[in-house]
């Protein structure tokens, strides 16, 4: 399938990027300094504004949250399914526990699984798409139809039935899939970058004074292609954040004592007439999360990728 | 005919997908921890029968053997039996495949009228309020948790308003599809609506249009009659891009709102670790969307002549 072969048509086309960047620049968005153009980037501005409240939320759950996570008040104490109020602003669940404290600790979990898995995904996908593109041949036939295949699922849809090959779901489970099914946006992207850069004089030049094929790639190709794999990875964090929280929704991802977003939501489900504040909490705070990441990756792809640039 | 030769290149590109999907349904099994035949069958279950299973799938010989043996019970229409429910899975998918069918076209079709009719609308005043309001919404429809929503929607719709049924299928009532069908378009309509948008822009300014404006046309024929047909073009290939994301949140969606469809089924089956449904299930999610690119791809060529000298 040429589509599917060659570059996917994505919402993101030149098309909707422009148009996108006009709302978030403005028309009148002119030349001026590199970090003049950041700064007047409203979407890449209030994506890092988001991503950096998450991240710092993230770091210091322990400080900000008012309670433990895992407590379970008994007894006198006991508080289950209170609404938000002055001793928990958020309210609690089931068991009485804090809300807050959960959102929060279970920021850290969705922060690490979509960063970890990303760091993962994107080496191998780097290292398939340096091979197939450097390389061409038999073995860029091979690593692209392999792509094919992988891409030739919707993606969640594979990652629920890769949890069945385990005895036991879990976080590590979810990582495992995600980091083995999250490499082929980067590959094709990379592949395409080494594609156009391996003509280049300089890389010539290179490996006719006999510098060996790996650091060719590591120090003089990698290098130019690290615009797109910011702008590609970025994406995948936020669509690895999405996936653990669906397979978590699902009971296929996080298992108690694990805190995730998406086993929340689950528990919320359970509860949405009695205690809506239960689904709403963690829901809000995946997409605000996801939003940020999402913008920052938009911005990223306006402002890195001179193929989008106006001026 | 020019059109045939191309037409006939995809269809050629697609075995080589189509048997590597194979391959990667039928590692599902072949990887599998653990003894899933076992769990399936009790940990008291007779030596004999679990024999006799296993040598029926071929579970003892190598591995060739098994996938050659499931290869062609496949290409039978036979996908096994359920480890669970002692019947074919191939009675089983049928069962719920037209519960996700329905659901399916009725999120494309929200998605479809509601995506083109605010990018339209965004598009004639671009700039303007309304457009920033529209294009901010679509943004929030991709980056929202596609089962967070789902839950809002039925807290607001079904519990807070109780104006429609807050799950359930209903025995085909339309009101229960309502929400489902709402929650698994959202994701997509925000994308069409910026490809519309951001492709009518574009058409736009293209000197056609302005003949047509010059002519004195009215602005509605202008958009309407000579640029929605140019911009048909990326809207069809969003259009098949959403298929990706019905498939994506199908067990999603379906699980929130109890739908009786395949990817319910699916999360089900694999909670049970029930391999034969978890594989059939995979490859028929997988093949409609294999099947729904390649559509996409005709439709190109019938709507793009450019593509057809493409290749």
């Amino acid at each position: 399938m040429r589509r599917a072969a060659g570059e996917r048509p994505s919402p993101e086309t030149p098309e909707a990027r422009r148009g996108a960047d006009r709302t978030a620049a403005g028309p009148t968005a002119g030349p001026g300094q590199p970090g003049h153009r950041w700064r007047r980037h409203r979407g890449f501005v209030a994506g890092l504004a988001l991503v950096g409240l998450f991240v710092l939320a993230s770091a210091l759950a322990p400080v900000l949250a008012p309670a433990d996570p895992l407590h379970v008040p008994t007894g006198a104490e006991a508080a289950t399914l209170l609404p938000p109020g002055p001793h928990h602003a958020l309210g609690t669940d089931v068991l009485g526990r804090d809300l807050l404290s959960r959102v929060l600790y279970a920021g850290r979990v969705s922060l690490a699984v979509g960063l970890g898995v990303e760091l993962f995904a994107a080496t191998l996908g780097c290292l398939v798409g340096l091979l197939a593109g450097y390389y061409g041949g038999w073995l860029d036939a091979v690593l692209m139809r392999a792509t094919d295949v992988v891409m030739a699922f919707p993606s969640l849809v594979l990652a629920i039935g890769l949890i069945a090959v385990f005895e036991e779901p879990g976080l590590d489970k979810v990582f495992l899939v995600l980091g083995a099914l999250g490499w082929t946006t980067i590959a094709r992207v990379i592949r395409g970058e080494v594609l156009t850069l391996r003509g280049q004089e300089y890389v010539e030049a290179a490996r006719a004074v006999g510098v060996p094929d790996p650091v060719i790639l590591v120090r003089h190709v990698l290098p130019n292609c690290l615009g797109p794999l910011l702008v590609a990875a970025t994406i995948g964090v936020g669509g690895n954040m999405v996936a653990e929280a669906g397979l978590s929704f699902l009971g296929l991802g996080a298992q108690p004592p694990t805190i995730s977003w998406g086993a929340m939501l689950a528990e919320g489900q359970t509860f949405l007439t009695a205690a809506p504040w239960v689904a709403v909490f963690p829901g809000g705070a995946l997409l605000l999360a996801v939003l940020g990441v999402n913008l920052l990756g938009d911005g990223l792809r306006d402002l890195l990728d001179p193929r989008f640039r106006k001026w | 005919m020019r059109v045939v030769r191309p037409v006939a290149q995809r269809l050629l590109a697609l075995g080589p997908v189509l048997f590597g999907i194979t391959l990667l349904v039928f590692a599902l099994n072949a990887v599998a921890l653990g003894d899933p035949a076992r769990a399936a069958l009790g940990q008291r279950a007779d030596p004999e029968v679990l024999r006799q299973l296993r040598h029926e799938y071929a579970l003892d010989r190598p591995l060739v053997v098994q996938y050659a043996t499931w290869i062609g019970r496949l290409l039978r229409g036979d996908l096994g039996r359920s480890y669970r429910q002692q019947r074919p899975v191939t009675e089983v998918v049928a069962d719920r495949l037209p519960a996700t069918v329905r659901l399916a076209l009725a999120a494309t079709l929200v998605s479809v009228v509601v995506g083109v009719g605010a990018g339209a609308t965004a598009a004639a005043r671009p700039g303007s309020g309304l457009d920033h309001a529209l294009m901010g919404a679509a943004v929030l429809g991709i980056s929202t948790p596609v089962f967070w929503l789902g839950m809002m929607l039925a807290l607001v719709f079904a519990v807070g308003l109780d104006w429609l049924p807050v799950s359930g299928y209903g025995g085909g009532d339309l009101a229960h599809l309502v929400l489902p069908a709402l929650t698994l378009g959202a994701l997509h309509t925000g994308t069409v609506a910026r490809m519309t948008r951001g492709s009518l822009l574009d058409v736009v300014r293209l000197d056609y249009i302005q003949t047509a404006r010059a002519k004195g046309l009215a602005e509605g024929t202008v958009l309407g009659k000579h640029a929605l047909r140019n911009a048909l073009i990326p809207i069809v290939t969003v259009i098949g891009i959403g298929l990706a994301d019905l498939l994506v949140g199908a067990p999603l969606t379906e699980t929130v709102f109890a739908w009786p469809g395949l990817g319910r089924m699916l999360v089900a089956a694999v909670g049970e670790r029930d391999l034969p449904v978890v594989m059939g299930a995979v490859l028929v999610f997988a093949v409609v969307y294999v099947v729904g690119n390649l559509l996409v791809d005709l439709a190109y060529l019938v709507i793009d002549p450019r593509t057809r000298a493409a290749d």
